[in-house]
């Protein structure tokens, strides 16, 4: 029953071994066998993936774009971010997706107490990373670096006015900070969407999984969840140097 | 050499036929058992139902266009409502009839009977797909009742983002839906073919239809994301003014067009892979003949998916794009030319020594055929690149995406339809009256596009409300053909309907044909077959089909 | 009685000719032409070659006189014969298209140059001897002429079909076409990128006239100063002279002939001063400091118009000396020195 649906006739006779065996829970019926329904839970995530790399991609084509014409404007603009908090959010979410994988294997070798905690852990590190990047939004809120109407470059033309060491830009190049603060926004902002689906989801399974629907043999929803989760957490991973990382000489200062 | 072929329309006994008594139609019943259904057959007819709906809307829309060109200036609608009316018909017809069209009916009905399957892989996603589709549907119809929207079905930045005060945000909220049904679709398909064949069915094995929907659906799937994106971004830039699109702030208006036409382009073979996939079955039912070259056509049905991918420049060749790359782009565009080609030719010589017969769905391939090759051709134009400055934005253009859609697709559709219609319902409509129609239809549509054609040449630009008066006597005849054509669509919703109640009995496979899904009851089972099938021949094998037919009774109810 | 007009029109004006083809009256129409009449034949016998083989097939085979059907898998030399051909015609159209395509986007070297400012919903022409025309452009026959445009707002499209020749026209860049018109008379311009309301209001005429006519016209209609003079004016007025004075130690660099040259920048690239670089040098200049200059000109987006941008372009192309900057220097210090007159408006 493990093996790859490759001999058709031994498949066919799996198929008419199985039917005369009870059922697991969660076989849906079109589905020929377990396995196959397995195989194809987790074909789709991974095709969802995909679907999901092509919709960041126009932003990071924009973003790519956008970088090599406004260099300088991106360089000043990014190394207002701040690295610890970005840093601090980069280890959170790989710790939340840490304890995900260990959510997988406690769904995989039974253990309901255990799956349960893991989940909690990685609903709260994500709850985390949510939390300070509310935290970055709102300074970015009062800095006047939102793009749009109330969007005010001020701060990189004249920044010993604000107490920053940066050089000052001239006013057109300024100006084009905010392009980089839309990607930033629209960027993180787009990836923090997908956490707090993915949060939503995962109270979902918590509850599920404390019913103990996990942990008789039906992984599925867990490893498939596991699949999105680890997802948002590289196109963190490509963010985080992207955006905050850009032209940065720490041992220069 | 095989035995004399059986003759196709074999009805059974009119007098004592009657439907198979257990069917996906009635093995439920009740409004709710529609509307939370799983079973891909059931969400088909719910498709079929909406998009003909849409369809109509649309085409309301393009007749009231075909009324105001009928004289030189404009004088039937204000220019706003007009703009508003080419605008909505490229939408609905696009997004809410094109994509979805074969595949979400027809192949959602077909996919998982062609290759032994009982349902497609997610049942449940398919049934979101339906929703999400209605979804966007009604979104589209409130942002006509406000109002309306008049970007043009391109969304045009600037154009959209800072100089209408239309309801261009509803609409991309609409069309950002419509995307995700179709990338549902398209996600189901694929995982699907390649996890629940049935035994014995291998690729090679499996009905041209089936390659042509893998390979659109892998188009759906990379593809409308990029557009999911691209809407987004129109909308933030419109409620935020955040500059991305805009020149005064250092945004580009041209990203815009590579993000938006990277789908689009794409989007267009989305909606015309499904439709070969119809005719390389009509075609070899018609003639009893196994498609020729099947392994060319397969892979040309990739190939198209492809290359599809790399040609979205052409749109912009006047764009100020550099010469260099218009230069690459239009290369690419004459390479994915080639695959349609050979499909064309490959269908032609699927007749060669076959033994044909000429059914409804038959003259509509023969349309296609035709009409797909002229509308093919005339892209070749609009590829070269010192042609396309001619050409491009004008009603050249309009005729050209005519032919390929509706010359095109909306026959491959009308064929499957009809093809299909005695599976799908158990009933055959009256074949005198279609052929009727699908002759009406063609007329109907020469007339109607073929003079757009000489009006490109002479300059009349596209999305024109009033136009100089030496363009008048191509325009009448244009609108006088749409009226013609209008006859020829309503004319099967008539009959179809009709067929329903009083149509004949059609039992399990009227035109004799060798898939999968002729080889049981009409309409089928909810779980499609009673056993699931071992596949143990070829595709299109009509000497197994022989071979069957006379060793088993074909049995009716 | 609204039918007869039209069947009238019908009739005549159709039998007539020449409503079924634009009218040939440039260079370029007869290149153009050639490409067309030879897609037109391969469709034609593309199409021709489907239809017989569906008639005739159908016909031969059809199940009265061929009843039983014979399986063909397939013939590798009739797919490679149909895969080759066909793409052996499309890369004929594509190395034609692309020659064509390269004439008519890369001008000659002695074209005479107008600007094309399109906004919604209007064209205007403007001549560098300054005449203005709002959606129409007189043009002399006999002498290329390119044409350097730029939208005010929204995507618009500059098409004279009679001369087959269209070019987008883009808000933030300048885009550019040529032609050389070879028959008097007057030609449709349209605007083919949808535009909003007035799309189909936004065309005008192209009046080709003769060298003689067109000389006889230009005396006619100058409205004013022309376009370089309207930029001399304004490089004073807006204060450009104030640095780009031409003194040795002035903190901006001297412009003088820059038009055409290749000047080093400060990121040690190196570019050709043509128009785009001049527009984008006044609006984003800190991206565009020229080589040994500090990035301190203060950027203008948004106080001078395109019809502004043009006119300072157009000054600077003709710009050889700084004699007459200095002169505007000098009257500008000793204006802001004298206290103003009364009655007298600055500059």
């Amino acid at each position: 029953m493990d093996s790859a649906i490759a001999n058709p006739q031994a498949d066919h006779d799996a198929a008419e071994h199985e039917h005369e065996h009870v059922f697991v829970p969660q076989h849906r019926h079109h589905f020929a066998t377990e396995e196959q329904q397995r195989e194809a839970g987790s074909f789709g995530m991974w095709l969802f993936l995909l679907t999901e790399i092509m919709f960041f991609g126009g932003l990071f084509f924009a973003y790519l774009l956008y970088r090599n014409w406004y260099y300088d404007a991106f360089v000043a603009a990014s190394n207002q971010l701040s690295i610890p908090l970005g840093a601090s959010n980069t280890a959170i979410l790989i710790t939340s997706g840490f304890f995900m994988a260990l959510a997988v294997w406690a769904a995989e070798v039974r253990k309901k107490a255990l799956l349960v905690v893991f989940l909690i852990f990685t609903t709260l590190f994500g709850l985390a990373f949510l939390g300070i990047k509310y935290v970055e939004y709102h300074e970015k809120w009062e800095k006047h670096h939102i793009p749009g109407a109330s969007f005010d470059a001020s701060e990189f033309i004249n920044p010993s006015a604000y107490g920053l060491k940066e050089n000052p830009l001239p006013p057109d190049v300024a100006q084009k900070t905010q392009m980089f603060f839309f990607l930033y926004f629209a960027m993180t902002g787009m990836h923090a969407l997908h956490m707090i689906i993915g949060i939503g989801l995962l109270v979902w399974l918590l509850a599920r999984a404390q019913r103990g629907d996990f942990t008789q043999g039906y992984v599925a929803p867990i490893e498939n969840f596991g699949l999105y989760w680890h997802f948002v957490d590289i196109v963190w991973l490509y963010l985080f140097p992207l955006l905050y990382l850009i032209n940065r000489h720490p041992l220069a200062h | 050499m095989s035995a004399p072929s059986p003759t196709i329309l074999k009805l059974p006994d009119q007098s004592s036929a009657t439907m198979p008594k257990r069917n996906f139609i009635n093995a439920e019943h009740g409004l709710l058992s529609w509307l939370l259904t799983g079973d891909h057959k059931r969400i088909a007819i719910l498709y079929l139902i909406s998009i003909t709906v849409f369809f109509f809307i649309g085409g309301a829309f393009a007749g009231l266009i075909r009324l105001e060109l009928l004289t030189p200036q404009g004088d039937l609608v204000s220019s706003d409502t007009y703009n508003k009316l080419f605008t909505m018909h490229g939408i609905i017809m696009v997004f809410l009839f094109l994509v979805p069209s074969v595949p979400a009916t027809i192949g959602n009905f077909l996919i998982p009977m062609m290759i032994g399957a009982r349902d497609l892989a997610f049942p449940k996603i398919n049934l979101l797909s339906w929703y999400l589709y209605i979804a966007a549907g009604t979104i589209m119809i409130a942002s006509m009742a406000l109002g309306g929207v008049d970007t043009g079905w391109t969304f045009t930045t600037p154009l959209s983002t800072h100089y209408l005060n239309t309801h261009v945000v509803t609409t991309a909220v609409a069309v950002f839906i419509a995307g995700f049904s179709s990338i549902f679709t398209g996600l189901n398909f694929i995982v699907t073919i390649h996890r629940m064949r049935c035994p014995g069915m291998t690729w090679f094995r499996m009905p041209l239809f089936v390659w042509a929907h893998y390979a659109a659906s892998i188009l759906m799937v990379l593809g409308t994301p990029v557009l999911a994106i691209t809407l987004v971004l129109v909308g933030l830039e419109r409620i935020f003014g955040i500059g991305v699109f805009d020149p005064t702030k250092g945004g580009d208006p041209l990203l815009f067009q590579h993000l938006f036409w990277f789908y689009s382009h794409p989007a267009v073979y989305i909606m015309i892979l499904p439709g070969m996939a119809v005719i390389s079955e009509v075609v070899s039912t018609f003639a009893r003949k196994r498609v020729f070259g099947y392994t060319a056509v397969a892979f040309s049905s990739v190939a198209i998916a492809l290359f599809g991918f790399f040609v979205w420049e052409h749109h912009m060749f006047i764009m100020g794009v550099s010469n260099y790359s218009a230069l690459v782009f239009s290369l690419l565009t004459m390479l994915v030319a080639v695959p349609s080609a050979i499909k064309i030719f490959n269908w032609c010589f699927t007749l060669q020594q076959g033994s044909i017969t000429f059914e409804t769905p038959m003259l509509y391939a023969f349309g296609f055929m035709g009409l797909f090759t002229i509308g093919g051709l005339t892209g070749v134009f609009l590829g070269s690149l010192g042609m396309d400055i001619q050409l491009t934005e004008t009603y050249f253009i309009v005729a050209h995406f005519h032919f390929v859609m509706v010359g095109g697709m909306l026959m491959a559709f009308l064929a499957g339809v009809h093809f299909w219609w005695p599976k799908m319902t158990g009933r055959m409509y009256p074949e005198s009256l279609s052929k009727l129609a699908a002759v009406v239809t063609f007329i109907g549509f020469n007339l109607t596009f073929m003079p757009q054609f000489i009006l490109g040449y002479l300059g009349m630009p596209r999305r024109y409300h009033a136009y100089p008066p030496e363009f008048q006597v191509l325009n009448v005849l244009s609108t006088a053909g749409a009226t013609v054509l209008g006859v020829g669509y309503l004319l099967p919703v008539l009959y179809l309907a009709w067929s329903l109640k009083y149509g004949a009995i059609a039992g399990d496979n009227p035109w004799q044909a060798t898939g999968l899904e002729w080889q049981t009851q009409s309409p089928p089972l909810t779980e499609n077959f009673p056993e699931i099938p071992i596949m143990d021949h070829e595709a299109y094998d009509y000497e197994w089909l022989e071979h069957k037919t006379q060793h088993e009774v074909t049995h009716v109810g | 009685m609204g039918i007869s007009p039209v069947l009238w029109q019908f009739l005549v004006k159709w039998l007539n000719a020449s409503a079924l083809f634009p009218s040939e009256a440039s260079t370029i129409a007869p290149y153009m032409d050639a490409l067309y009449f030879f897609l037109l034949s391969i469709t034609l016998i593309g199409v021709l070659l489907v239809a017989t083989l569906l008639v005739v097939f159908s016909v031969r085979y059809r199940k009265a006189v061929h009843p039983v059907a014979t399986q063909i898998e397939g013939s590798t030399l009739l797919e490679a014969t149909w895969t080759i051909i066909p793409l052996g015609l499309f890369l004929i159209c594509f190395v034609w298209g692309a020659l064509l395509y390269f004439r008519i986007y890369n001008p000659p070297v002695n074209s005479m140059n107008i600007y094309i400012v399109g906004k919604q919903w209007m064209w205007k022409a403007e001549h560098p001897g300054g005449q203005h025309e709002i959606n129409a452009l007189h043009v002399p026959t006999g002498q290329p002429i390119q044409l350097t445009m730029i939208s005010q707002d929204v995507f618009h499209s500059f098409s004279i079909p009679a001369f087959r020749i269209k070019r987008e026209v883009i808000p933030g860049r300048y885009s550019t076409v040529w032609f050389e018109a070879t028959t008097p008379g007057q030609y449709h311009l349209f605007c083919t990128q949808y535009c909003g309301t007035n799309h189909s209001a936004m065309i005008g005429t192209i009046t080709a006239l003769s060298p003689a006519d067109y000389k006889k016209w230009t005396e006619q209609s100058t409205s004013g100063m022309s376009l370089a003079q309207n930029g001399e004016r304004l490089f004073a007025s807006m204060g450009c002279n104030a640095c780009h004075s031409g003194n040795a130690a002035a903190r901006g660099p001297s412009l003088a002939g820059v038009y055409g040259s290749t000047l080093r920048l400060t990121n040690g690239s190196q570019v050709l001063v043509n128009d785009a670089y001049l527009r984008d040098a006044i609006l984003n200049p800190s991206q565009h400091v020229t080589s040994g200059y500090t990035p301190i000109m203060p950027t203008y987006q948004g106080q001078i118009s395109e019809d502004g941008l043009i006119d300072l372009v157009e000054y600077l192309k003709n710009l050889n000396s700084n004699e007459r900057v200095q002169q505007t220097l000098t009257t500008t210090q000793s204006e802001q020195a004298a206290p103003p007159a009364s009655g007298v408006a600055k500059p």
